[in-house]
């Protein structure tokens, strides 16, 4: 490799993102009333209307050849926009520059571009499943564009595109691995809580920000996953590790110490000016969609999620009332699991460094786990594997996604590694491993022991 | 209110002849026995056991008034007393001389207080300065003077399930002496004193042989000192102490228990409980000693609010018997003299379950109990219905309390199996199989009488339901019991029946149900309804790992023939698969390549085992063959090598 000269690299980025809607302005003078949301705000007027005009044209003159499927995204040489239409006639549009790397010239040819498409496309899905709820509230256009304001104002900012990579594609949940019987005990909890307030609906699990139990159905944990682990928790883990304003100040109700507190709702519910509001999530129900409070509570590193209906007020007595209830014991749960887990570390010896390198990724139950992934924190994502090759899995990933068969696909990467993804039935298996001198065989047979190891109670095929 | 009673009498009595001025009536609490002797005998003594074997009549000679009389173990010699100074007895054994012999006592000036049987030969004498234990030898018609121990004695009482006899010493008689008696030896056990409420001064005879009782409760021996409140030892109301017994070591004050009322009392011990008889209110008590108490473990309340005794109305009279004519016997045994009747005390579940509000309490108060499983079993029903619907918390209790007698039954069970492996082996002494008792209420009790009929009612919340199933997966699983698979079927019914499917697959993914081949046929029979059982279902016959059979079967099912080609083979069951069913599945795909790759892949299978591609006539292939040259022509097919 050229290792000594310079190479010039192009992170992809975000340039807009707008959501519109045609039949909102459908005449001449009026194309501003389309517009909901522009990103970024300040570009000039005139521009938004054109460039919504454009993407307007693009669908119209693309759903001539396939009227049931408008078109999806349009690529070119500088950029590349994305068309989504989660309901009829509301349109959200993303524009990203395209990642490109400038190679230094080497043998006088003139510099190559290298489109790292996939990355991109990727994050997309994600995005919109998220927006997808949110984008119901139609209460009018106004309090509309307010809202979309509000919330992609914040979303954005959440969006890393530069460090996205396979697991933005899966948009996986991550479950924490636990034996039968703490796990039993969790549900016994849960089942007590949503007993004596029986206000919850539905509750959800989560500890090290991995899912344990889900009440909710599995496309709304996913957002809700989403959400938590990439905005919520990371914005409350911050202050706790670097230890100022410490909230890991055991509480006292009755005679109990506890660590419970709040993550959503008012900061200090004590405060008798606190105002009792909590975030509002939309789930799917059996017609058509649920407005729910979302309480966020957590004691040490489990945090349940409890969701009521939008339409109950609630008021400081419950939150007393969860918290004295919930507190103490989601306090012994957390303290309980971890035993657990520390035990079950010290008897697989997995706190060792594990000798593959995967990413392993379920459809049918949205499990994602990767020993490539050290962290994941708010704004970067540390893998322990060189992008080049996370773009290979990205590929490999894209080809899967063009067949419904079974398949496996081997990559010899350029820098003596060997990249091998498997599908097999709903599961994808995305291996790296380093090993200069082997051969095809040799790294099919030592995939084959890592699926023995690693996959042995899932059926999967060789 | 009837059904508020908790303590009956037997509904099959004892019937005798009622005591009257010309017939006596004995009762013997080691035989169980009621003697009617009419005029001294001369005109017959009827003799009514708790069975008919038990129940003799005969006469004898009217010697004089009887005191008491006896019959040994098996009604083998019969004893009677007539004076303090001797015992006569009278063998019952055929062929044996019928004539009386009679028994002085050894110690000079002594008189005797009376006597026991402790074995079918063996009578020991109670008299006021000690104890003479002898052997009988009905054929010699004599006795022989085996051991005799010197002490004062105001009283005694016997206690015969233990051969146990205590007696009353010093001034006070306060000091007890208990002794046991066993195969012709005497053992003392180790003396004790009663705490008396006051010491009365000048000392005199202070502890009364009526507040004294022995008693064996949960296997244990007790001695139940009625303690009588007064005023100037600042005891409000009356209790009964008990001092355990062990066979070795000093005898300890166990358990108080608090009758919190004064008056004249009788003890029973019935099930294990101890009954308190109040003569004025008419009412009793009941003391369980195993409940504990929230502070103290010594001292107990009743565990139950104070209730009469069911009334029982005799038959043709129809008159209800008068409590005030009753005697009270150990341990059980109620007894109407002036009507004719032995009753046993008996306890009366039922009530119970409406008396006692704390579940917890309840089921450890019910597990205790002798015939408690019906009763158990409906309070199960009780908590689950929704009119009386206990919360989470309180069936958790409930279900933890089953668990634990549960498990603790299939260690035993266990331990014996073990033992008696080892013990075929090594020929150790055998040890005692494990009595299943009434309060084992296993998985399949629950299924059939509780869970089962609860996961149909139609007016539970379904998550009440999942959440009562959990409960009890959980408690079996905390006891470390192996949870049977149609438990896991019931949960697996309900959800499906409310489309919580992902509910289920969660508790999948956590193996909260565990693999069974039920269970994996059960999931990929919702594979029409939900798709990814049919995942979860081919993951569970892969762990089970006796289940490749049934793999390829989905495999083939689903017309992924090489995938379960090549499945067989991983496992290295290609050797032995049916060559046909495969060819079959794949000609049913309609895709050629297939076909040929399946074929192919066969003839070279033939070649490896039997050095020819050629299929066996017993392969039944003949109609793929055709069809492969059909298809491909002649030349495809793999030749034999010939040699």
């Amino acid at each position: 490799m050229a290792s000594g000269m310079q190479e010039k690299q192009y992170t992809p980025s975000l340039l807009s993102f707008f959501v519109y809607n045609p039949t909102f302005g459908p005449r001449e003078g009026e194309e501003e009333k389309k517009i909901l949301f522009y990103h970024p705000s300040d570009v000039e007027k005139n521009e938004k209307i054109r460039n919504v005009g454009l993407c307007e044209a693009i669908v119209q003159f693309t759903r001539t050849f396939c009227p049931t499927k408008p078109a999806k995204s349009l690529h070119t040489q500088k950029n590349r926009q994305f068309f989504f239409e989660p309901e009829e006639n509301f349109w959200i549009v993303m524009v990203v520059r395209n990642p490109m790397v400038e190679k230094p010239n080497k043998d006088g040819k003139p510099p190559t571009i290298e489109y790292q498409e996939e990355e991109i496309l990727t994050m997309l899905q994600y995005l919109f499943n998220g927006t997808f709820g949110r984008a119901m509230e139609v209460g009018g256009v106004e309090q509309l564009i307010q809202k979309l304001e509000k919330f992609f104002y914040r979303y954005l900012q959440t969006l890393h595109l530069q460090s996205c990579d396979l697991l933005d594609v899966f948009g996986g949940i991550s479950f924490f691995p636990l034996d039968k019987m703490t796990y039993l005990k969790i549900q016994s909890f849960v089942n007590r809580v949503e007993e004596s307030l029986s206000l919850i609906k539905y509750t959800a699990f989560l500890y090290n920000d991995q899912l344990i139990w889900s009440g909710l159905e599995q496309d709304d944990m996913r957002i809700l996953y989403k959400y938590l682990t990439t905005s919520l928790f990371p914005r409350h883990s911050e202050p706790e590790l670097a230890g100022r304003d410490s909230p890991l100040r055991p509480e006292v109700t009755g005679n109990l110490l506890h660590y419970g507190r709040f993550l959503t709702g008012p900061t200090n519910f004590k405060d008798p000016e606190a105002k009792f509001r909590f975030p509002r999530i939309f789930v799917s129900a059996d017609d058509g969609y649920e407005e729910l409070h979302l309480i966020v509570y957590k004691a040490m590193s489990a945090a349940a999620c409890f969701m009521i209906s939008a339409s109950v007020e609630l008021t400081r007595e419950f939150c007393e009332q969860l918290d004295s209830l919930v507190g103490p014991q989601l306090t012994l749960l957390a303290s309980d699991i971890c035993e657990q887990f520390t035990i079950n570390r010290r008897i697989s010896g997995t706190e060792k460094e594990p000798q593959f390198k995967f990413i392993y990724f379920n459809h049918m139950n949205l499990a994602e786990k990767s020993t490539i992934h050290m962290r994941k924190t708010a704004s970067v994502c540390l893998t322990s594997v060189h992008p080049d090759l996370m773009k290979i899995l990205g590929d490999i990933n894209c080809d899967f996604a063009r067949v419904d068969e079974d398949e496996e696909i081997i990559v010899k990467a350029m820098t003596d590694y060997w990249v091998v993804g498997k599908k097999s039935d709903q599961r994808e298996l995305y291996v790296i491993l380093n090993q200069k001198n082997a051969n095809l065989i040799e790294v099919n047979e030592e995939v084959k022991r890592l699926c023995a190891t690693q996959f042995n109670n899932i059926f999967f095929l060789d | 209110m009837s059904e508020d009673h908790y303590l009956e009498l037997s509904e099959s009595p004892v019937t005798f002849e009622h005591a009257s001025s010309v017939n006596n009536v004995f009762f013997d609490e080691a035989n169980k026995q009621v003697f009617a002797v009419r005029s001294g005998g001369a005109t017959g003594v009827v003799v009514k056991g708790p069975d008919d074997k038990s129940s003799v009549a005969f006469r004898m000679e009217d010697k004089g008034e009887v005191k008491c009389i006896k019959f040994s173990l098996g009604n083998k010699i019969l004893a009677v007393q007539r004076t303090s100074k001797s015992v006569d007895f009278i063998n019952f054994i055929p062929d044996y001389p019928h004539t009386e012999f009679s028994q002085e006592c050894k110690t000079k000036n002594a008189s005797v207080l009376g006597f026991c049987w402790t074995n079918w030969n063996e009578v020991v004498f109670v008299t006021d300065q000690g104890i003479e234990y002898y052997q009988v030898f009905p054929d010699k018609r004599s006795l022989k003077l085996l051991k005799s121990q010197s002490i004062n004695v105001n009283w005694f009482q016997y206690c015969p399930e233990t051969s146990v006899i205590l007696l009353s010493s010093t001034v006070q008689g306060n000091v007890l002496q208990p002794l046991t008696f066993r195969n012709g030896t005497m053992s003392k056990m180790s003396k004790f004193e009663i705490e008396l409420p006051v010491v009365p001064k000048p000392a005199k005879l202070s502890l009364s042989e009526r507040d004294v009782t022995m008693a064996t409760i949960y296997g244990q021996l007790y001695v139940m000192y009625l303690k009588h409140h007064s005023r100037s030892a600042n005891s409000p109301s009356a209790e009964v102490v008990l001092y355990h017994l062990p066979r070795e070591g000093q005898c300890k004050k166990a358990h108080v228990l608090k009758l919190n009322t004064t008056g004249k009392f009788a003890l029973n011990v019935a099930d294990n409980l101890v009954v308190v008889h109040h003569q004025s209110s008419q009412t009793s008590l009941i003391f369980d000693i195993k409940l504990k108490e929230p502070d103290c473990a010594v001292t107990h309340q009743p565990v139950l609010p104070a209730r009469s005794i069911a009334p029982y109305r005799i038959p043709l009279s129809g008159k209800i018997t008068d409590s005030s004519s009753w005697s009270v016997f150990q341990p059980d045994i109620i007894i109407s003299a002036s009507e004719g009747y032995l009753w046993y005390l008996e306890v009366r579940l039922p009530p119970t379950v409406h008396l006692l509000q704390d579940k917890g309490k309840l089921m450890d108060f019910l597990l205790r109990r002798r015939d408690c499983k019906r009763v158990i079993l409906s309070v199960c029903q009780q908590i689950l219905e929704s009119a009386e619907r206990g919360s989470l918390p309180v069936v958790a209790t409930v279900f933890d309390k089953l668990n634990q007698v549960y498990k603790e039954y299939l260690e035993a069970e266990q331990s014996y199996s073990q033992a008696m492996e080892s013990g075929a082996r090594g020929g150790n002494a055998a040890q005692k199989r494990p009595i299943r008792t009434q309060a084992v209420i296993d998985q399949s009790d629950m299924y059939t009488h509780v869970l089962s009929a609860f996961t149909e009612k139609k007016d539970v919340c379904h998550k009440f339901t999942i959440a009562v199933l959990m409960e009890y997966i959980r408690s079996l699983n905390q006891c470390q019991i192996t949870v049977q698979h149609y438990l896991y079927e019931l949960v697996i019914k309900t959800l499906v029946q409310h489309e919580l499917f992902y509910m289920l697959h969660q508790f999948l993914q956590y193996h909260v149900l565990s693999d069974s081949k039920p269970l994996a046929c059960l999931l990929l029979s919702l594979e029409s309804t939900y798709p990814p059982a049919h995942q979860l279902s081919l993951d569970m016959l892969k762990r089970l790992s006796t289940a490749n059979d049934e793999i390829v079967e989905v495999l083939l099912s689903k017309q992924q023939v090489l995938g379960a080609l090549r499945f067989i083979r991983s496992v290295g069951g290609h050797d032995n698969i049916s060559a046909r069913k495969f060819l079959d599945a794949a000609l049913q795909t309609g895709d050629q390549m297939l076909f040929y790759t399946v074929f192919r892949s066969f003839q070279q299978r033939n070649q490896r085992l039997r050095g020819s591609p050629v299929f066996n006539p017993g392969e039944h292939c003949e109609e793929h063959v055709a069809h492969f040259k059909k298809l491909f022509g002649e030349q495809a097919l793999m030749k034999p090598a010939t040699v």
